[in-house]
Protein backbone atom coordinates (compact mmCIF):
# COMPACT_ATOMS: atom_id res chain seq x y z
CA UNK A 1 0.00 0.00 0.00
CA UNK A 2 2.94 2.57 0.88
CA UNK A 3 4.05 2.84 -2.34
CA UNK A 4 0.69 3.51 -4.10
CA UNK A 5 -0.38 5.36 -2.00
CA UNK A 6 -2.09 8.96 -3.71
CA UNK A 7 -1.80 10.78 -0.24
CA UNK A 8 1.63 11.52 0.00
CA UNK A 9 2.02 14.84 -1.24
CA UNK A 10 2.42 17.08 2.09
CA UNK A 11 2.21 19.83 -0.30
CA UNK A 12 -0.17 22.03 0.68
CA UNK A 13 -2.96 23.17 -1.43
CA UNK A 14 -3.50 26.50 -0.37
CA UNK A 15 0.29 27.50 -0.35
CA UNK A 16 1.59 25.15 -2.97
CA UNK A 17 4.46 24.61 -0.83
CA UNK A 18 5.66 20.97 1.30
CA UNK A 19 4.63 21.52 4.59
CA UNK A 20 6.10 20.13 7.68
CA UNK A 21 4.39 17.64 10.08
CA UNK A 22 2.62 19.68 12.87
CA UNK A 23 2.17 19.19 16.78
CA UNK A 24 -0.31 19.98 18.78
CA UNK A 25 -0.29 21.49 22.10
CA UNK A 26 -2.68 21.68 24.50
CA UNK A 27 -1.98 23.86 27.92
CA UNK A 28 -4.43 23.65 31.07
CA UNK A 29 -7.22 23.13 28.97
CA UNK A 30 -9.95 23.84 30.80
CA UNK A 31 -14.12 23.25 29.56
CA UNK A 32 -17.54 24.11 31.08
CA UNK A 33 -20.30 23.57 29.87
CA UNK A 34 -23.18 25.56 32.04
CA UNK A 35 -22.29 24.40 35.19
CA UNK A 36 -20.70 21.09 34.20
CA UNK A 37 -17.04 21.06 34.20
CA UNK A 38 -16.47 18.50 30.92
CA UNK A 39 -12.73 19.04 31.06
CA UNK A 40 -9.79 20.24 33.98
CA UNK A 41 -7.02 21.34 33.61
CA UNK A 42 -5.74 19.30 30.83
CA UNK A 43 -1.73 19.66 29.73
CA UNK A 44 -0.15 17.64 26.84
CA UNK A 45 1.59 18.02 23.82
CA UNK A 46 1.66 15.74 20.41
CA UNK A 47 4.85 16.03 18.83
CA UNK A 48 4.92 16.42 15.00
CA UNK A 49 4.42 13.06 13.20
CA UNK A 50 3.58 11.06 16.56
CA UNK A 51 0.49 8.85 16.94
CA UNK A 52 -1.16 9.78 20.00
CA UNK A 53 -4.19 7.40 21.40
CA UNK A 54 -6.12 9.21 23.98
CA UNK A 55 -8.78 6.89 25.86
CA UNK A 56 -11.40 7.30 28.50
CA UNK A 57 -14.65 5.82 29.78
CA UNK A 58 -17.67 7.26 27.73
CA UNK A 59 -18.52 10.87 29.21
CA UNK A 60 -15.05 11.63 30.19
CA UNK A 61 -14.77 14.34 27.62
CA UNK A 62 -12.35 12.64 24.47
CA UNK A 63 -14.74 14.21 22.26
CA UNK A 64 -14.86 17.37 23.33
CA UNK A 65 -11.63 17.37 23.67
CA UNK A 66 -10.69 16.58 20.04
CA UNK A 67 -13.09 19.38 19.33
CA UNK A 68 -11.08 22.07 20.68
CA UNK A 69 -8.46 21.13 18.35
CA UNK A 70 -10.14 21.68 15.34
CA UNK A 71 -11.67 24.93 16.56
CA UNK A 72 -15.02 23.30 17.30
CA UNK A 73 -15.35 24.41 20.97
CA UNK A 74 -13.44 27.24 22.26
CA UNK A 75 -11.61 27.07 26.05
CA UNK A 76 -13.13 27.96 29.13
CA UNK A 77 -10.06 28.85 29.98
CA UNK A 78 -6.17 27.29 28.62
CA UNK A 79 -4.89 27.38 25.21
CA UNK A 80 -5.08 25.21 22.24
CA UNK A 81 -2.41 25.94 19.51
CA UNK A 82 -1.84 23.40 16.61
CA UNK A 83 1.48 24.37 14.79
CA UNK A 84 2.09 27.40 17.04
CA UNK A 85 -1.12 28.77 15.78
CA UNK A 86 -4.31 29.25 17.87
CA UNK A 87 -6.72 26.32 17.06
CA UNK A 88 -10.00 28.49 17.65
CA UNK A 89 -9.39 30.54 15.24
CA UNK A 90 -10.20 30.13 11.84
CA UNK A 91 -6.97 31.14 10.05
CA UNK A 92 -5.74 28.12 11.68
CA UNK A 93 -7.63 25.71 9.43
CA UNK A 94 -6.62 27.83 6.36
CA UNK A 95 -2.62 27.21 6.81
CA UNK A 96 -3.01 23.64 8.65
CA UNK A 97 -5.10 21.20 6.33
CA UNK A 98 -6.35 19.36 10.06
CA UNK A 99 -9.14 16.35 9.10
CA UNK A 100 -11.53 14.88 12.11
CA UNK A 101 -13.32 11.47 11.83
CA UNK A 102 -16.25 12.27 13.89
CA UNK A 103 -17.48 9.65 15.30
CA UNK A 104 -21.19 9.69 14.27
CA UNK A 105 -19.21 9.81 10.31
CA UNK A 106 -20.64 12.95 10.19
CA UNK A 107 -21.67 12.40 5.88
CA UNK A 108 -23.47 15.30 4.05
CA UNK A 109 -26.49 13.10 3.89
CA UNK A 110 -27.66 14.91 0.39
CA UNK A 111 -24.57 13.95 -1.70
CA UNK A 112 -23.14 10.62 -2.88
CA UNK A 113 -20.79 8.75 -0.98
CA UNK A 114 -18.08 10.38 -4.16
CA UNK A 115 -19.68 13.69 -3.83
CA UNK A 116 -18.84 13.59 -0.12
CA UNK A 117 -15.05 12.43 -0.84
CA UNK A 118 -14.82 14.78 -3.72
CA UNK A 119 -16.32 17.77 -1.97
CA UNK A 120 -12.82 19.11 -0.30
CA UNK A 121 -11.01 19.30 -3.54
CA UNK A 122 -13.61 20.55 -5.54
CA UNK A 123 -14.12 23.73 -2.79
CA UNK A 124 -10.64 24.19 -2.70
CA UNK A 125 -10.15 23.23 -6.78
CA UNK A 126 -6.86 21.76 -5.14
CA UNK A 127 -7.34 19.69 -8.42
CA UNK A 128 -9.30 18.68 -11.88
CA UNK A 129 -12.07 16.87 -11.57
CA UNK A 130 -10.37 13.86 -13.26
CA UNK A 131 -7.36 13.59 -10.41
CA UNK A 132 -9.99 14.41 -7.91
CA UNK A 133 -11.92 10.99 -9.42
CA UNK A 134 -8.45 9.12 -9.15
CA UNK A 135 -8.18 10.36 -4.62
CA UNK A 136 -11.45 9.55 -4.38
CA UNK A 137 -11.30 6.22 -5.90
CA UNK A 138 -8.30 5.40 -4.25
CA UNK A 139 -9.19 6.31 -0.96
CA UNK A 140 -12.50 4.17 -1.73
CA UNK A 141 -10.30 1.33 -2.50
CA UNK A 142 -7.76 1.65 0.30
CA UNK A 143 -11.01 1.33 2.42
CA UNK A 144 -12.73 -1.49 0.10
CA UNK A 145 -15.85 0.68 -0.79
CA UNK A 146 -15.65 0.37 -4.46
CA UNK A 147 -19.09 -0.01 -4.73
CA UNK A 148 -20.50 2.29 -2.74
CA UNK A 149 -19.67 4.98 -4.32
CA UNK A 150 -23.05 6.13 -6.04
CA UNK A 151 -24.62 5.22 -3.14
CA UNK A 152 -26.25 7.65 -0.29
CA UNK A 153 -24.78 7.62 3.29
CA UNK A 154 -28.56 6.62 4.27
CA UNK A 155 -28.06 3.34 2.11
CA UNK A 156 -25.27 2.39 4.48
CA UNK A 157 -24.39 0.04 7.63
CA UNK A 158 -22.88 1.99 10.53
CA UNK A 159 -19.55 0.41 9.79
CA UNK A 160 -19.32 1.60 6.42
CA UNK A 161 -20.27 4.96 6.88
CA UNK A 162 -17.62 5.26 9.37
CA UNK A 163 -14.92 3.91 6.74
CA UNK A 164 -16.69 6.69 4.21
CA UNK A 165 -15.96 9.28 6.90
CA UNK A 166 -12.21 7.76 7.30
CA UNK A 167 -11.83 8.43 3.43
CA UNK A 168 -12.96 11.32 3.39
CA UNK A 169 -10.80 12.53 5.48
CA UNK A 170 -8.02 10.64 3.49
CA UNK A 171 -9.03 13.20 0.38
CA UNK A 172 -8.02 16.02 2.66
CA UNK A 173 -4.26 14.88 2.71
CA UNK A 174 -4.05 15.65 6.34
CA UNK A 175 -1.06 17.18 8.36
CA UNK A 176 -3.34 16.48 11.61
CA UNK A 177 -5.45 13.95 11.36
CA UNK A 178 -8.10 13.01 14.20
CA UNK A 179 -10.09 10.33 14.50
CA UNK A 180 -12.92 9.52 17.21
CA UNK A 181 -13.29 6.25 17.63
CA UNK A 182 -12.64 5.14 14.46
CA UNK A 183 -13.27 1.22 14.87
CA UNK A 184 -16.09 1.58 17.38
CA UNK A 185 -18.46 -0.02 14.86
CA UNK A 186 -15.96 -2.30 12.73
CA UNK A 187 -15.12 -6.02 12.53
CA UNK A 188 -12.13 -7.05 13.67
CA UNK A 189 -10.28 -7.03 9.94
CA UNK A 190 -11.54 -3.92 9.40
CA UNK A 191 -10.17 -2.29 12.53
CA UNK A 192 -7.03 -3.81 11.68
CA UNK A 193 -7.22 -2.32 8.19
CA UNK A 194 -7.62 0.64 10.43
CA UNK A 195 -4.24 0.65 13.05
CA UNK A 196 -2.79 0.05 9.36
CA UNK A 197 -3.59 3.44 7.86
CA UNK A 198 -3.18 5.24 10.35
CA UNK A 199 0.58 3.41 11.05
CA UNK A 200 1.25 4.15 7.40
CA UNK A 201 0.02 7.95 7.08
CA UNK A 202 2.77 8.19 10.05
CA UNK A 203 5.87 6.44 8.64
CA UNK A 204 5.47 6.95 4.93
CA UNK A 205 4.19 11.21 5.39
CA UNK A 206 4.93 12.04 8.84
CA UNK A 207 0.71 12.61 9.45
CA UNK A 208 -0.05 13.67 12.81
CA UNK A 209 -2.42 11.22 14.19
CA UNK A 210 -4.58 11.47 17.94
CA UNK A 211 -6.82 8.79 18.03
CA UNK A 212 -9.40 8.93 20.39
CA UNK A 213 -10.55 5.25 21.38
CA UNK A 214 -11.61 2.08 23.53
CA UNK A 215 -10.06 0.18 21.65
CA UNK A 216 -6.83 -1.66 23.70
CA UNK A 217 -5.78 -3.69 21.06
CA UNK A 218 -5.32 -0.50 18.05
CA UNK A 219 -3.64 1.41 21.21
CA UNK A 220 -1.05 -0.98 21.85
CA UNK A 221 -0.44 -1.62 18.63
CA UNK A 222 -0.07 1.75 17.03
CA UNK A 223 0.36 4.20 19.57
CA UNK A 224 3.78 5.93 20.27
CA UNK A 225 2.02 7.47 23.17
CA UNK A 226 -1.48 7.08 25.45
CA UNK A 227 -3.11 9.20 27.62
CA UNK A 228 -6.26 8.76 29.59
CA UNK A 229 -8.73 10.96 30.44
CA UNK A 230 -11.13 10.09 33.60
CA UNK A 231 -14.01 12.42 34.44
CA UNK A 232 -12.37 15.06 32.48
CA UNK A 233 -8.96 15.46 33.66
CA UNK A 234 -5.80 13.45 32.23
CA UNK A 235 -4.30 10.71 34.40
CA UNK A 236 -2.19 8.76 32.95
CA UNK A 237 0.34 9.79 30.09
CA UNK A 238 3.24 7.88 28.40
CA UNK A 239 4.57 5.23 26.10
CA UNK A 240 1.83 2.74 25.25
CA UNK A 241 4.16 -0.28 26.34
CA UNK A 242 3.52 1.32 29.89
CA UNK A 243 -0.20 0.55 29.27
CA UNK A 244 0.82 -3.25 30.05
CA UNK A 245 1.49 -2.40 33.75
CA UNK A 246 -0.62 0.49 34.82
CA UNK A 247 0.07 1.55 38.51
CA UNK A 248 -2.68 3.70 38.64
CA UNK A 249 -5.40 1.48 39.74
CA UNK A 250 -7.75 3.35 38.48
CA UNK A 251 -6.63 2.94 35.02
CA UNK A 252 -5.60 -0.32 35.66
CA UNK A 253 -9.35 -0.99 36.43
CA UNK A 254 -10.42 0.88 33.12
CA UNK A 255 -7.76 -1.44 30.89
CA UNK A 256 -8.81 -5.14 32.38
CA UNK A 257 -12.33 -4.58 33.95
CA UNK A 258 -12.82 -7.69 36.19
CA UNK A 259 -16.61 -9.21 35.63
CA UNK A 260 -17.54 -9.88 39.24
CA UNK A 261 -21.01 -12.00 38.81
CA UNK A 262 -20.96 -11.82 42.97
CA UNK A 263 -21.48 -7.95 42.78
CA UNK A 264 -24.41 -7.32 44.61
CA UNK A 265 -25.59 -4.68 42.29
CA UNK A 266 -26.48 -7.59 39.86
CA UNK A 267 -28.12 -9.48 42.88
CA UNK A 268 -30.76 -6.75 43.29
CA UNK A 269 -31.47 -6.78 39.69
CA UNK A 270 -32.57 -10.45 39.63
CA UNK A 271 -35.53 -10.09 42.54
CA UNK B 1 -36.24 40.22 29.27
CA UNK B 2 -35.08 36.90 28.27
CA UNK B 3 -37.21 37.09 25.13
CA UNK B 4 -35.34 40.43 24.18
CA UNK B 5 -31.90 39.18 24.09
CA UNK B 6 -32.80 36.11 22.11
CA UNK B 7 -34.96 38.61 19.30
CA UNK B 8 -31.43 41.06 19.36
CA UNK B 9 -29.30 37.95 18.93
CA UNK B 10 -31.57 36.76 16.33
CA UNK B 11 -31.15 39.94 14.58
CA UNK B 12 -27.19 40.06 15.14
CA UNK B 13 -26.45 36.93 13.60
CA UNK B 14 -28.62 37.51 10.31
CA UNK B 15 -27.23 40.27 10.09
CA UNK B 16 -23.41 38.80 10.09
CA UNK B 17 -24.96 35.83 7.95
CA UNK B 18 -25.94 38.36 4.90
CA UNK B 19 -22.44 39.72 5.25
CA UNK B 20 -20.40 36.98 5.04
CA UNK B 21 -22.47 35.32 2.46
CA UNK B 22 -22.57 38.50 0.53
CA UNK B 23 -18.96 38.86 0.99
CA UNK B 24 -18.35 35.31 -1.13
CA UNK B 25 -20.47 36.81 -3.77
CA UNK B 26 -17.88 36.19 -6.19
CA UNK B 27 -17.66 32.13 -5.66
CA UNK B 28 -21.49 32.58 -7.11
CA UNK B 29 -20.17 31.93 -11.33
CA UNK B 30 -18.16 28.27 -9.90
CA UNK B 31 -21.47 27.42 -8.03
CA UNK B 32 -23.85 27.81 -11.01
CA UNK B 33 -24.97 24.15 -10.37
CA UNK B 34 -25.94 24.71 -6.52
CA UNK B 35 -27.85 28.00 -7.95
CA UNK B 36 -29.98 26.41 -10.98
CA UNK B 37 -30.22 23.52 -8.66
CA UNK B 38 -32.15 26.01 -5.46
CA UNK B 39 -33.98 27.88 -8.68
CA UNK B 40 -35.19 24.79 -9.72
CA UNK B 41 -36.46 23.74 -6.07
CA UNK B 42 -38.16 27.07 -5.75
CA UNK B 43 -40.12 26.88 -8.72
CA UNK B 44 -40.95 23.17 -8.57
CA UNK B 45 -42.50 23.65 -4.96
CA UNK B 46 -43.49 27.43 -4.79
CA UNK B 47 -45.35 27.45 -9.01
CA UNK B 48 -48.12 25.34 -9.11
CA UNK B 49 -49.30 26.42 -5.54
CA UNK B 50 -48.76 30.16 -6.14
CA UNK B 51 -50.82 29.78 -9.20
CA UNK B 52 -53.49 27.88 -7.66
CA UNK B 53 -54.38 30.58 -4.93
CA UNK B 54 -53.74 33.45 -7.02
CA UNK B 55 -56.57 32.56 -9.21
CA UNK B 56 -58.67 32.18 -5.97
CA UNK B 57 -57.43 35.59 -4.44
CA UNK B 58 -58.05 37.33 -7.47
CA UNK B 59 -61.64 35.61 -8.07
CA UNK B 60 -62.85 36.78 -4.76
CA UNK B 61 -61.46 40.19 -5.09
CA UNK B 62 -63.62 40.19 -8.26
CA UNK B 63 -66.46 38.66 -6.12
CA UNK B 64 -66.62 41.19 -2.99
CA UNK B 65 -65.94 44.19 -5.31
CA UNK B 66 -67.90 43.38 -7.63
CA UNK B 67 -70.90 43.33 -4.94
CA UNK B 68 -70.23 46.53 -3.58
CA UNK B 69 -69.03 48.56 -6.20
CA UNK B 70 -72.32 47.83 -8.17
CA UNK B 71 -73.86 49.63 -5.33
CA UNK B 72 -72.83 52.87 -6.69
CA UNK B 73 -72.75 51.49 -10.44
CA UNK B 74 -69.30 51.51 -10.68
CA UNK B 75 -68.44 47.96 -11.40
CA UNK B 76 -66.98 48.72 -15.02
CA UNK B 77 -63.96 49.89 -13.19
CA UNK B 78 -62.99 46.39 -11.05
CA UNK B 79 -60.46 45.88 -13.69
CA UNK B 80 -58.61 48.45 -12.21
CA UNK B 81 -59.53 47.14 -8.80
CA UNK B 82 -58.38 43.88 -9.16
CA UNK B 83 -55.37 44.82 -11.53
CA UNK B 84 -54.02 47.15 -8.81
CA UNK B 85 -54.37 44.86 -5.89
CA UNK B 86 -52.65 41.94 -7.34
CA UNK B 87 -49.98 43.76 -8.66
CA UNK B 88 -48.99 46.37 -5.86
CA UNK B 89 -50.02 44.60 -3.11
CA UNK B 90 -51.43 40.74 -3.36
CA UNK B 91 -49.73 39.09 -5.37
CA UNK B 92 -46.07 39.74 -4.03
CA UNK B 93 -47.07 39.24 -0.52
CA UNK B 94 -48.87 35.83 -1.58
CA UNK B 95 -45.75 34.52 -3.04
CA UNK B 96 -43.51 35.59 0.08
CA UNK B 97 -45.95 33.89 2.37
CA UNK B 98 -46.46 30.68 0.21
CA UNK B 99 -42.14 30.48 -0.20
CA UNK B 100 -42.19 30.80 3.41
CA UNK B 101 -44.38 28.44 3.45
CA UNK B 102 -43.15 25.64 1.03
CA UNK B 103 -39.46 26.53 0.76
CA UNK B 104 -38.40 28.21 4.15
CA UNK B 105 -39.38 25.90 5.85
CA UNK B 106 -37.89 23.45 3.85
CA UNK B 107 -34.06 25.53 3.97
CA UNK B 108 -35.07 25.75 7.70
CA UNK B 109 -35.57 21.97 8.02
CA UNK B 110 -32.51 20.62 5.71
CA UNK B 111 -29.69 23.34 7.53
CA UNK B 112 -30.86 22.51 11.21
CA UNK B 113 -30.82 18.99 10.46
CA UNK B 114 -27.39 19.37 8.96
CA UNK B 115 -26.33 21.10 12.40
CA UNK B 116 -28.29 18.96 14.19
CA UNK B 117 -26.09 15.49 12.99
CA UNK B 118 -22.62 17.44 12.77
CA UNK B 119 -22.76 18.19 8.79
CA UNK B 120 -22.63 21.90 9.32
CA UNK B 121 -19.26 21.05 12.34
CA UNK B 122 -17.44 18.73 9.36
CA UNK B 123 -17.77 21.60 6.31
CA UNK B 124 -16.33 24.35 9.02
CA UNK B 125 -13.28 21.46 10.07
CA UNK B 126 -13.28 21.41 6.17
CA UNK B 127 -12.74 24.80 6.20
CA UNK B 128 -15.69 25.54 3.56
CA UNK B 129 -18.25 28.13 5.09
CA UNK B 130 -21.33 27.48 5.47
CA UNK B 131 -22.35 30.83 4.31
CA UNK B 132 -20.76 30.24 0.83
CA UNK B 133 -22.01 26.70 -0.10
CA UNK B 134 -25.11 26.79 1.63
CA UNK B 135 -26.58 30.25 2.02
CA UNK B 136 -25.44 32.17 -0.72
CA UNK B 137 -26.93 30.11 -3.99
CA UNK B 138 -30.09 29.72 -2.19
CA UNK B 139 -30.11 34.13 -1.80
CA UNK B 140 -29.07 34.05 -5.53
CA UNK B 141 -31.71 31.55 -6.34
CA UNK B 142 -34.50 33.33 -4.36
CA UNK B 143 -33.73 36.67 -6.30
CA UNK B 144 -34.01 35.53 -10.05
CA UNK B 145 -37.22 33.45 -8.69
CA UNK B 146 -39.53 35.68 -6.85
CA UNK B 147 -40.04 37.90 -9.91
CA UNK B 148 -40.78 34.96 -12.17
CA UNK B 149 -44.15 33.75 -9.12
CA UNK B 150 -44.98 36.92 -9.02
CA UNK B 151 -45.39 38.01 -12.39
CA UNK B 152 -47.31 34.26 -12.33
CA UNK B 153 -49.49 35.29 -9.62
CA UNK B 154 -50.30 38.68 -10.74
CA UNK B 155 -51.41 37.19 -14.63
CA UNK B 156 -53.32 34.49 -12.91
CA UNK B 157 -55.02 36.76 -10.25
CA UNK B 158 -55.88 38.81 -13.32
CA UNK B 159 -57.52 35.96 -15.05
CA UNK B 160 -59.88 34.77 -12.41
CA UNK B 161 -60.57 38.40 -11.30
CA UNK B 162 -61.49 38.13 -15.57
CA UNK B 163 -63.45 34.72 -15.14
CA UNK B 164 -65.60 36.06 -12.16
CA UNK B 165 -66.38 39.43 -13.55
CA UNK B 166 -67.89 37.60 -16.76
CA UNK B 167 -69.72 35.11 -14.93
CA UNK B 168 -71.18 36.53 -11.84
CA UNK B 169 -74.41 37.69 -12.33
CA UNK B 170 -74.64 40.50 -10.83
CA UNK B 171 -71.61 41.85 -12.49
CA UNK B 172 -71.46 40.52 -15.79
CA UNK B 173 -68.43 42.31 -17.71
CA UNK B 174 -66.90 41.01 -20.42
CA UNK B 175 -62.87 40.17 -20.65
CA UNK B 176 -62.59 42.94 -23.03
CA UNK B 177 -63.92 45.77 -21.16
CA UNK B 178 -62.31 44.37 -17.98
CA UNK B 179 -58.71 43.71 -19.35
CA UNK B 180 -58.77 47.42 -21.26
CA UNK B 181 -59.87 48.79 -17.81
CA UNK B 182 -57.44 47.41 -15.84
CA UNK B 183 -54.34 48.07 -18.69
CA UNK B 184 -55.47 51.59 -18.55
CA UNK B 185 -55.45 51.88 -14.96
CA UNK B 186 -52.87 48.87 -13.59
CA UNK B 187 -49.09 51.06 -14.99
CA UNK B 188 -45.85 49.01 -15.61
CA UNK B 189 -44.47 51.14 -12.79
CA UNK B 190 -47.43 49.27 -10.41
CA UNK B 191 -45.93 45.89 -11.56
CA UNK B 192 -42.08 47.05 -11.09
CA UNK B 193 -43.29 48.47 -7.56
CA UNK B 194 -44.63 44.48 -6.54
CA UNK B 195 -41.95 43.32 -7.72
CA UNK B 196 -39.47 45.13 -6.01
CA UNK B 197 -41.43 44.66 -2.95
CA UNK B 198 -41.31 40.37 -3.37
CA UNK B 199 -37.85 40.28 -4.23
CA UNK B 200 -37.30 41.88 -1.06
CA UNK B 201 -39.53 39.33 1.16
CA UNK B 202 -38.05 36.56 -0.74
CA UNK B 203 -34.63 37.58 0.31
CA UNK B 204 -35.76 38.11 3.50
CA UNK B 205 -37.39 34.50 3.93
CA UNK B 206 -34.47 32.45 2.79
CA UNK B 207 -32.04 34.79 4.98
CA UNK B 208 -33.98 34.28 8.44
CA UNK B 209 -34.88 30.63 7.25
CA UNK B 210 -31.23 29.89 6.52
CA UNK B 211 -29.78 31.51 9.98
CA UNK B 212 -32.67 30.07 12.17
CA UNK B 213 -31.92 26.67 10.58
CA UNK B 214 -27.91 27.00 10.87
CA UNK B 215 -28.61 28.18 14.59
CA UNK B 216 -30.25 25.37 16.06
CA UNK B 217 -28.81 23.78 19.04
CA UNK B 218 -29.47 20.46 20.64
CA UNK B 219 -31.19 16.81 19.11
CA UNK B 220 -33.02 16.29 16.71
CA UNK B 221 -36.32 17.56 18.28
CA UNK B 222 -34.59 20.67 17.82
CA UNK B 223 -35.40 20.55 13.90
CA UNK B 224 -38.70 20.91 13.95
CA UNK B 225 -38.80 23.35 16.75
CA UNK B 226 -36.60 25.45 14.15
CA UNK B 227 -38.91 25.04 11.48
CA UNK B 228 -41.85 26.20 12.75
CA UNK B 229 -39.99 29.20 14.15
CA UNK B 230 -38.70 30.05 10.91
CA UNK B 231 -41.98 29.93 9.12
CA UNK B 232 -43.67 32.39 11.91
CA UNK B 233 -41.17 34.75 11.91
CA UNK B 234 -40.59 35.04 8.17
CA UNK B 235 -44.74 35.67 8.45
CA UNK B 236 -43.78 38.17 10.82
CA UNK B 237 -40.91 40.12 8.65
CA UNK B 238 -43.44 39.60 5.82
CA UNK B 239 -45.95 41.47 7.21
CA UNK B 240 -44.60 43.89 9.16
CA UNK B 241 -42.17 45.05 6.37
CA UNK B 242 -44.90 44.97 3.64
CA UNK B 243 -46.13 48.01 5.95
CA UNK B 244 -43.35 50.40 6.02
CA UNK B 245 -42.41 49.24 2.29
CA UNK B 246 -45.54 50.15 1.39
CA UNK B 247 -45.41 53.63 2.78
CA UNK B 248 -41.74 54.25 1.76
CA UNK B 249 -43.11 53.59 -1.79
CA UNK B 250 -45.99 55.74 -2.01
CA UNK B 251 -43.95 58.88 -0.61
CA UNK B 252 -41.67 57.81 -3.02
N1 LIG C 1 -22.36 20.65 23.42
C1 LIG C 1 -22.45 20.18 24.67
N2 LIG C 1 -23.25 20.80 25.57
C2 LIG C 1 -23.34 20.37 26.84
N3 LIG C 1 -22.70 19.28 27.30
C3 LIG C 1 -21.90 18.60 26.47
C4 LIG C 1 -21.73 19.01 25.11
N4 LIG C 1 -20.88 18.15 24.50
C5 LIG C 1 -20.53 17.27 25.45
N5 LIG C 1 -21.12 17.51 26.62
C6 LIG C 1 -20.93 16.75 27.87
O1 LIG C 1 -19.56 16.62 28.07
C7 LIG C 1 -19.26 15.35 28.62
C8 LIG C 1 -18.19 14.67 27.80
O2 LIG C 1 -18.69 14.38 26.53
P1 LIG C 1 -17.83 13.67 25.41
O3 LIG C 1 -16.59 14.43 25.20
O4 LIG C 1 -18.71 13.50 24.23
O5 LIG C 1 -17.51 12.26 26.05
P2 LIG C 1 -16.68 11.06 25.41
O6 LIG C 1 -15.46 10.95 26.24
O7 LIG C 1 -17.55 9.86 25.54
O8 LIG C 1 -16.42 11.40 23.99
C9 LIG C 1 -20.56 14.58 28.67
O9 LIG C 1 -21.00 14.58 29.98
C10 LIG C 1 -21.48 15.37 27.79
O10 LIG C 1 -22.79 15.29 28.28
MG1 LIG D 1 -17.05 10.62 22.28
Amino acid sequence: MSSSCPLGSTRNPFTAVDTPAVGVSIEKLSKNFGSQQVLREVTFAVEPGEIFVLMGPSGSGKSVLLKHIVGLEQPTAGRVTVHGLDAAATATREQVRIALVFQSGALFNSLSVYDNLALYPREHQIADEAAIRDKVMHALQILSLEGTARKAPSELSGGMRKRVAIARALVMEPQLMLYDEPTSELDPVMSATISEIIATLKEEYHVTTIVVSHDRELALGIADRVGILMDGALVSLGPAAALHAPQDPRVAEFLSPKIDLQNPRFKNLEK
Amino acid sequence: MKQLNAILEGFGSTWLLLVRALAYAPTLPRQFGRFVEQCYLIGYTTLPIVAILSFFIGSVLALQAGRSMQDFGTQQFIGSLVGLSMARELGPVMAAILLAGRVGSAIAAELASMKVYQEIDALETMNIPPARMLVLPRLAAVLVMMPVLTIIADLVGWFGGAIVAKYTKIISIEPESYFSVLRRYTHFSDVLNGLFKAELFGFVVVLLCCNIGLNTRGGPREIGASVTRAVVVSLIAILVLDYFVTQVLMAG
